[in-house]
């Protein structure tokens, strides 16, 4: 991926992060502490603001950890990353159009069934996705035990647990962004699979955008899902930021197609 | 999908009884909004109170209360138990 192109696209977003620092994104539902990680890990270096043209709140904050800097956004909390609240959208095209480096998901402990949904969504977009399950305080109150290594066996992606009130967790969820970002993570994000007639919908597509060459930025398979729901925001969005990268004409191959 | 004569729509299941979900008769942005609530057929979904003027209604699901609006329900189809 061409680096300049990266930083073109993050800055649309109104991310200004210096060329040695990792952009990570914090996703996940609302109310489950997100802020509360997001401020644990940057403390008072924190920039604040709104995202460019929309009236929800932006915040960025930057962190260090063995030398290395990070720029976190905190992006608004959502159920979902596919449907069309300014939230919603917000979240789904950072994650999709500003490339960040790693997205961190947040999950409530005391009901994951309900948040595994958005990390589910999220994985399908990008692979470098680390599971942040919070609120672990509120679930041992609860009596609820987890059980994180088969949570992390069964999703493929880094699971760490944390209570991030008490700042627990807080350093092996630092620890891991590292390894991350030094590539020393192996992501294999676990896909869901969908009903006979999409999976063979999925195939026959699939070689075509695969052909496009944008699987840098998204997972094919998920572009394709999109096709299939005729998201046409997406899609004129999806050739609108990747056209940005002038020295490729197979962008704008991808606007005629879509 | 077979009709299934016990089924019920879920604006009129009472206050205290359970369901479980079966078919999600809603089209579109609102379908899937209900899904990322957590609402997929198979699920197990309490009513909790209703509002003032009898709507909208509060429902447990997946340990969470939400609240839906009536004429939402109304096309929704459950099974109590």
């Amino acid at each position: 991926m061409n680096k300049g192109h990266k930083m073109i696209l993050r800055e649309h977003f109104g991310i200004k992060a210096k060329s040695d620092q990792y952009v990570i994104a914090l996703a996940g539902n609302p109310n489950v502490g997100k802020s509360t990680v997001f401020n644990a890990l940057t403390g008072l270096r924190q920039h604040t603001g709104n995202w460019p043209g929309k009236t929800v709140d932006n915040a960025q904050g930057s962190f260090s950890f063995k030398d290395t800097d990070f720029l976190m956004i905190d992006l608004p909390g959502t159920y979902s990353i596919l449907t069309n609240t300014v939230e919603e959208e917000i979240a789904r095209d950072f994650i999709c159009f500003a490339v960040p480096d790693v997205t961190v998901v947040v999950l409530d402990a005391t009901s994951l069934e309900r948040n595994l949904n958005i990390a589910l969504q999220v994985m399908e977009i990008t692979s470098k996705v680390i599971v942040c399950v919070n609120l672990l305080d509120e679930a041992k109150k609860n009596k609820i035990t987890l059980n994180l290594p088969g949570l992390e066996k069964e999703l493929g992606v880094p699971v760490v647990g944390t209570s991030a009130r008490q700042g627990i967790g807080l350093d092996k969820l630092k620890e891991m962004l590292y390894l991350a970002v030094k590539e020393q993570v192996i992501f294999r994000p676990r896909q869901l699979h969908y009903s006979p007639e999409v999976e063979e919908a999925i195939a026959q597509i699939l070689p075509k955008i695969e052909q496009l060459g944008l699987s840098d930025y998204l997972h094919p398979r998920w572009l394709a899902l999109r096709l299939l729901d005729n998201d046409e925001m997406l899609l004129r969005k999806v050739s609108a930021y990747l056209t940005a990268n002038s020295d490729d004409d197979i962008y704008r191959e991808v606007s005629m197609a879509l | 999908m077979t009709v299934d004569f016990n089924a019920i729509p879920l604006s009129q299941l009472s206050i205290g009884s359970s369901c479980r979900i079966g078919e999600i008769g809603l089209n579109g942005l609102l379908r899937r909004r209900i899904q990322d609530l957590g609402i997929t057929p198979g699920t197990t979904v309490e009513c909790l109170r209703r509002g003032p003027s009898g709507d909208p209604t509060a429902y447990v699901v997946r340990g969470t209360t939400i609240a839906l609006r009536k004429e939402d329900a109304y096309q929704i189809n459950v099974f109590p138990i």
